[in-house]
């Protein structure tokens, strides 16, 4: 069970998630002070808030569109945050499953700050709201690189077996 | 059933005879493309080989291309020191499609691409920056990943999990009207679509309206593909494409070139009368708020900027030219070009557009993204409003979450430069 800490509204593009100006830092140990840098009240709640706890930001629709800066998914990553949304963009879904950062595709979501809300595999439960709002699973391909732990991980299984280690 | 361009490419990538939409595959890459996040790339491959025991190369140095243009020269000691890393990377492994911060061969990656013959029609091309979806305008299949996902390209010479896309097919036809080019044609589209309307698909180009157009607007239609939220875009090659590559990238071995099938099934069929089309402007703060030109004239712009990965080509800065030659940019504004590459630069300089845009005004800067993603030059200031002919007018894009940017073509940004707001170089003629 967590907490949803913020809504965000739709289209919410990575300049938005992680500024372009902070791209020189790379890191994903270095990348997490610049969540949402722009939106002041999110990031500083980000950056005060205890590491280990779980908690949740509600997007809209195309959720992490435009630039393919990997940052966007690390900084969200090193706050344990879990983003629900009606939809994902592209290239920040793959990234996202890449680095380990949940993602949860939801397109019926209703959800409100503070409210609490229970994921399992197949439903978000709004415990707050008493109501239930089905999952769209990750493909299966993609799911395997979950289950592995990441790309990293996953990768180092397929160069094993290609360089016969 | 016949097969997508695309389907195409990548069953021959993976050495079959067809795919189908939805199947999850691992091609083989033909180009894999960083920029300076290449420092991130080049830190999760060393993670990946952590632990194995082997030297860590890649799997081909001759298939890595690497060019430094989003921050050049080097703004901060943190670039900087990136860029160094890369670097000594760079010469370990022997990569040598390395473009350096030059005047000579530097310049954006996705000009730089296609303008050394790096990119082959039929091929998969993959870069670590969202409009590697550009490179489609040759025919080759091209799309954005991660950096951990190009370490993963580094290290096996395949591309992971990649579900073969639906395609969408756009066929434009008809003649565009004057001032008005293949941005206007593709923001339209944009506009049409959504900023979601192609999410996991394929943009395929067809009509007369695209077989007429050169290999610059095709790029400039592909380069934009990825607001409509699209993997790629791609252009059937044809003769104009053999042109190209033999022209101006002086590639002089075989072509191979792959067409879609006759009867390919697509998931959706747009098309467009281009002679209805007329010059059309992305809205903040989104790419699909797209209007006609006719309901966004007489707003006062600050700042107009020419170049990108979008519009930055020769072709751009000769409609720039041609409009303010003679004349002064207006006062309440400022005018900054920046061309794609070192090359396009020179040629500008040659034929004398430089000169021209200088003498009207306008400053014009070293190849690389600059003010495109606004953390290194021509930031704007709180309340103001750029009119660019970049591709992303997003919350915060140009440096300041409390600015404006409209994006336009080259000619409507030129005219609106000598005017001071936006403005239809149509109306100038009259
Ligand atoms: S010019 Fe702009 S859009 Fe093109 S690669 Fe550079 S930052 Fe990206």
């Amino acid at each position: 069970m967590s907490n949803v800490i913020y809504k965000i509204g739709d289209d919410i593009s990575t300049d938005i998630i992680y500024p372009g100006r902070y791209m020189a830092t790379v890191l994903p140990s270095e990348t997490p002070q610049f969540a949402f840098a722009d939106v002041t009240e999110l990031n500083t709640m980000l950056n005060q808030k205890e590491k280990s706890i779980p908690a949740i930001i509600i997007g809209g629709k195309n959720f992490g569109c435009g630039s393919s800066r990997e940052q966007a998914a690390s900084t969200l990553k090193g706050h344990n945050i879990t983003v629900v949304a009606r939809d994902f963009a592209r290239i920040f879904l793959q990234n996202s499953i890449n680095l380990g950062l949940n993602t949860v595709i939801c397109p019926e979501i209703e959800a409100d700050e503070n409210d609490e809300l229970e994921i399992s595999e197949t439903e978000v439960k709004n415990i707050t709201k008493n109501k239930t709002f089905p999952i769209i699973p990750l493909p299966k391909a993609r799911q395997a690189i979950v289950e592995a732990g990441g790309l990293i991980p996953y990768t180092q299984v397929k160069l094993k077996a290609k360089l016969g280690l | 059933m016949g097969q997508t361009i695309v389907q195409k490419i990548i069953a021959k990538q993976c050495g079959l005879n067809s795919v189908n939409v939805g199947d999850v595959v691992e091609p083989q890459v033909s180009l894999a493309m960083s920029h300076e996040n290449a420092a991130l790339v080049i830190n999760q491959f060393s993670e990946i080989y952590k632990g194995l025991n082997v030297e860590a190369n890649v799997w081909d140095a001759s298939k890595i291309a690497i060019i430094f243009d989003h921050r050049v020269p080097a703004e901060s000691k943190k670039t900087a020191t990136n860029q160094k890393k890369i670097r000594d990377f760079v010469a370990k492994q022997g990569i040598e499609k390395f473009h350096d911060i030059r005047g000579d061969e530097g310049g954006i990656c996705h000009q730089i691409l296609p303008e050394s013959g790096y990119v082959m029609p039929g091929g998969i091309v993959v870069g670590t920056d969202s409009h590697t979806t550009t490179h489609g305008a040759l025919g080759a299949f091209s799309f954005g990943i991660g950096a951990t996902e190009m370490a993963s390209v580094w290290a096996l010479g395949t591309i992971l999990n990649v579900e073969v896309p639906a395609t969408i097919k756009v066929i434009v036809d008809g003649e565009l009207p004057k001032y008005v080019s293949a941005k206007d044609l593709i923001l339209y589209l944009i506009g049409k679509i959504s900023a979601e309307g192609a999410n996991y698909k394929v943009l395929e180009f067809h009509g007369s309206t695209i077989r007429n157009m050169t290999t610059s607007g095709r790029l400039t239609l592909c380069n934009m593909s990825v607001e409509a939220g699209a993997t790629s875009g791609i252009v059937p090659p044809d003769s104009e494409t053999e042109n190209y590559l033999r022209t101006v990238a002086g590639y002089k071995g075989e072509l191979e070139y792959i067409l879609p099938d006759e009867d390919a099934e697509y998931v959706q069929i747009v098309e467009i009368d281009a002679n209805k089309i007329e010059p059309q402007i992305a809205c903040p703060h989104t790419v699909d708020n797209v209007k006609p030109i006719s309901e966004v004239e007489g707003k006062s712009v600050q700042q107009i900027v020419i170049g990108s990965c979008t519009n930055g080509r020769l072709d751009d800065i000769k409609i720039a030219a041609d409009i303010v030659r003679g004349k002064k940019i207006n006062k309440s504004t400022r005018m900054l070009v920046f061309p794609a590459s070192s090359r396009i630069y020179q040629e500008a300089m040659e034929l004398g557009y430089v000169g021209d845009l200088m003498k009207a005004g306008a400053v014009v800067m070293n190849s690389g993204c600059g003010p495109c993603l606004g953390v290194h030059q021509g930031a704007l200031g709180d309340g103001e409003v750029a009119l660019a002919t970049t591709n992303r007018n997003f919350l915060g894009r140009m440096g300041n979450p409390s600015s404006e940017v409209y994006l336009s073509s080259p000619a409507v940004a030129a005219y609106s430069a000598l005017t001071g707001v936006i403005s239809n170089p149509n109306k100038g003629e009259n």
